[in-house]
């Protein structure tokens, strides 16, 4: 059970509290609603980018990362294709200048060319590190555009070209911070060894005269349900085949989720489970063999992926997957095997409130969804699923027409 | 009134470190115990260590393919029953292996431990390694080793050690494709008979633990059925470091190239170790270091890089590890010499040791914060033999190092004609 307090500044800061006597350590977590699905689409990779230039100073102090090491302390951010989240980490009597420094940034950057130039050679070369110099780099490049034809998920947080990236403008940038990096359009979570008081007192301090910015209401097209089935064939100098299989299913925030990514657990978490046991192990059609929920925040994938055996055709791998979901769809799952990922659930729950840190980012994107709250309700939500409700899950998703797949084939 | 954004506010340097520190017990076969009992969970961290890393194999993939198998089949249960019991409690089994040590830990509610040691029991005492399992795992294992080969990070890493211990040492031997067809149910059964066993092993537990959790373990752990039949024998090889200070493997297809430097070091007993962990702070061992400063955030040629100084039981080595843009690998290479020179010949700023120093102990101070993370800390002094004066030590060091100390440690190791430096990728 984590406890907070939650509070809203006059600008439409939302601020949550929790304090964690345990940890010498405090910490700042702060979300904008903003991701790679807010981007033009002749614009991708803009958030992302937009998360380096963050950190290339703001409009009173030159430098992010130089005064919070000075205090002790350390920090980092992500980017998802929903979010942009910042955290930072602390001795917790140093909390102020954590909030001096998160407070700046948000009120406006120092827009430097040179930050702009930099970052962009960063991110350029994260691009080829991470997707292009890289067996099965390229993967979700490959995907996303076969899977969703008008939701913005058809690109990845990375961009979908280089060139993008090249042709970032300072005049972009100046107009992405503007509607996205404003008051309103954030949460932030403070979590340590401090009181209550305190917190409310800094958030005013350095929060409270940031102006509001510009309601951003997210019009997102729908991805029109798919109706038949997609795939696509490349080829590579990989060492082995590879077969990616993704489903459209639910958000994050529907009711479905719980059940749907109990479904991917008993399928393919741990040695216990399914896939393991009947793919890898028995019929060795796969070295490595893996089913997910992305877990995204507009309507999502589900995903099976895996590296095939030697002397296995795409073919019988593809069977063989489709043989396991068929199952599912098919036989109620036994009670202890739904028992079975539900303790697997809840404990790795209490194994993940040992960080504070972690507890602050869940907080955060908690809040995000609807309610801070979620941290403590979930697990009850994933405990209530029922068999059936798992069987009916399958039954809506594993269908053929739903599916996009992608047979990556070694070059021989 | 308006407040001066322009103004840090003020700031406390970190002045006490809480360590909680490790009580030692023994079971009733002298097995050592040790408890960090923190933590406001209701969870238990167990950790059984023993000496039986890739230094002590007699050929490659031995001493990791052991720990592997452990959980594909004991003369009781097959790998899918270890799974089942392990998965249904919740909890989590892990193996794992490192140059010097393997482990097996156990992660459960403090609820589960009696369900769940039981089958950890099994797993340590009487795995059997099965001719199928193995054989199945060996061919999984060996399609990620060609993978693996793919990426020039990882074919940097492996050939580096190799350059600076040589090929025969164990820290510098590596896996080949022809290794796979040596390994069987025989020789792992072998090491494992020879190294997990009673007098070879450590448990350190993290979390919530009480009077019952220590009588579990010595139920299962105590007795004197995995006692030795004779004495571990291990071989001393000596370290050859290739004469060929520059080395390139060339790929033709390379979009960017992983660059490796560095050499022959010590490990953490040497008196030399903690300052020179502040140096190489400074040098590449955070986000604001000096190679991060000039070659990823004043020139762009990278999305990271770093150095460190890596301690092992029987040596160590430094290192700067990095991947850039093929056309700008050169630069790259003579801009990280460049910073080392620079400290050589300059003393460090004030202010930038200043600020170093107050990074150091907040990263201590997170790096000792809850059960789990000081059990972590533990080990790192447990395996070495030290105690934990060495953490007094190092704040000691970490508060008291010149610049000037500092600029005769750089003058001492920092030589650039005594750094190995290899290129995969294009140069």
């Amino acid at each position: 059970m984590i406890k907070y307090e939650k509070f809203e500044l006059q600008n439409g800061l939302k601020v949550i509290f929790h304090q964690d006597k345990s940890t010498p350590i405090a910490c700042i977590n702060i979300l904008y609603n903003v991701g790679a699905r807010d981007e033009n689409p002749e614009q991708t990779g803009f958030a992302h980018l937009f998360e380096h230039l963050m950190f290339g100073g703001s409009i009173n102090i030159p430098n992010y990362d130089e005064p919070l090491q000075r205090v002790g302390g350390e920090n980092n951010a992500f980017t998802t294709n929903d979010i942009t989240n910042y955290y930072l980490t602390l001795p917790s009597e140093n909390l102020e200048t954590g909030f001096w420094l998160e407070s700046d940034r948000m009120l406006s950057l120092a827009f430097s060319d040179k930050s702009l130039e930099v970052q962009r050679s960063v991110v350029i070369e994260e691009f080829k590190q991470r997707y292009l110099n890289q067996p099965y780099g390229d993967v979700w490049l490959l995907m996303r555009p076969m899977i969703y034809k008008v939701h913005p998920y058809q690109w990845d947080t990375i961009g979908k070209e280089i060139s993008h990236l090249e042709n970032a403008k300072m005049e972009d940038v100046k107009n992405f911070f503007n509607k996205f990096y404003c008051p309103n359009n954030a949460i932030m979570v403070v979590a340590g060894n401090v009181a209550l008081e305190e917190v409310k007192k800094l958030s005013e301090k350095w929060f409270g005269p940031i102006p509001k910015g510009p309601d951003n209401k997210r019009n997102l097209p729908v991805e029109p349900e798919q109706t038949e089935a997609r795939s696509m064939m490349v080829e590579r100098d990989v060492p082995a085949d590879a077969i990616y299989m993704a489903y459209h299913m639910c958000s994050r925030f529907d009711k479905e989720y719980y059940a749907t990514d109990l479904i991917s657990d008993i399928l393919s978490r741990g040695n216990s489970s399914r896939m393991h046991n009947a793919l890898i192990k028995d019929k060795k059609m796969f070295s490595d063999l893996q089913a997910y929920v992305m877990g995204d925040f507009d309507k999502g994938l589900f995903v099976v992926s895996g590296k095939l055996s030697n002397g296995v055709t795409m073919g019988e791998a593809e069977q063989g997957i489709i043989e396991e979901l068929e199952k599912i769809k098919t036989h109620l799952v036994t009670i202890d095997e739904l028992q079975k990922v539900k303790n697997k659930m809840e404990s790795s729950h209490v194994f993940g409130e040992i960080e504070v840190l972690n507890k602050a980012t869940n907080l955060a994107v908690s809040e995000l969804l609807g309610n801070a709250n979620m941290v403590n309700e979930e697990v009850g939500k994933y405990l209530s699923v029922t068999a059936e409700q798992i069987k009916e899950q399958a039954n809506i998703i594993f269908r053929k027409e739903n599916c996009s797949t992608l047979y990556y084939s070694a070059k021989k | 009134m308006a407040i001066d954004r322009k103004i840090s506010p003020a700031f406390k340097t970190v002045e006490k470190i809480e360590i909680i520190r490790a009580t030692e017990k023994q079971l009733r076969n002298k097995i050592p115990v040790y408890s960090i009992n923190a933590g406001t969970q209701e969870l238990i961290k167990v950790e059984f260590l023993f000496a039986a890393g890739m230094f002590y194999q007699q050929k490659p993939l031995q001493a990791a393919s052991v720990n592997t198998m452990l959980e594909e089949g004991t003369a009781k249960m097959s790998a899918a029953e270890i799974a089942d019991a392990v998965d249904y409690y919740g909890a989590f089994l892990e193996v794992g292996v490192s140059q010097d040590n393997a482990s097996v830990v156990l992660y459960t509610l403090n609820k589960h431990l009696r369900s769940t040691l039981s089958v950890v029991e099994d797993v340590i005492k009487n795995a059997t390694f099965p001719e199928e399992e193995l054989h199945t795992h060996l061919t999984n294992k060996k399609q990620k080793f060609y993978v693996n080969n793919q990426k020039v990070a990882n074919v940097a890493r492996k050939r580096f050690t190799e350059l600076l211990f040589g090929e025969k040492h164990p820290y510098g031997i590596n896996v080949k494709e022809s290794d796979f067809e040596l390994i069987n149910s025989g020789n792992l059964k072998s090491f494992y008979k020879s190294f997990y066993r009673s007098d070879n092993c450590k448990i350190v537990l993290a979390g919530k633990i009480d009077e019952d959790v220590f009588s579990l373990l010595d139920e299962h752990f105590g007795g004197n059925d995995w006692a030795p039949e004779s004495a571990i024998k291990t071989n001393k090889i000596e370290i050859i470091t290739n004469p060929q200070r520059e080395q390139l493997i060339y790929k033709d297809d390379a979009l960017q190239s992983a660059i490796r430097i560095g050499k022959v070091m010590f490990n953490k007993t040497h008196p030399d170790f903690q300052s020179l962990q502040i140096l190489n702070t400074v040098f590449g061992g955070y986000f604001g270091s000096r190679l991060m400063s000039n070659i990823r955030e004043d020139k762009g040629y990278t999305y990271g890089i770093g150095s460190g100084i890596a301690s092992l039981q029987h040596s160590g080595y430094f290192f700067i590890s990095t991947e850039v843009g093929v056309d700008v690998c050169k630069n790259a290479i003579n801009e990280i010499y460049f910073e080392m020179d620079r400290l050589r010949a300059e003393i460090i700023p004030e202010d930038e040791l200043q600020l170093v120093k107050n990074y150091l102990l907040g990263t201590f101070l997170r790096s000792v914060d809850g059960p789990f993370a000081m059990a972590e800390r533990f080990k790192g002094i447990l395996e070495y033999g030290l105690s934990y004066d060495y953490f007094d030590r190092y704040i000691a060091t970490i508060k008291g190092i010149s610049a000037s100390q500092l600029r005769e440690l750089a003058i001492t190791y920092f030589e650039k004609e005594s750094m190995i430096e290899l290129v995969v990728g294009k140069k």
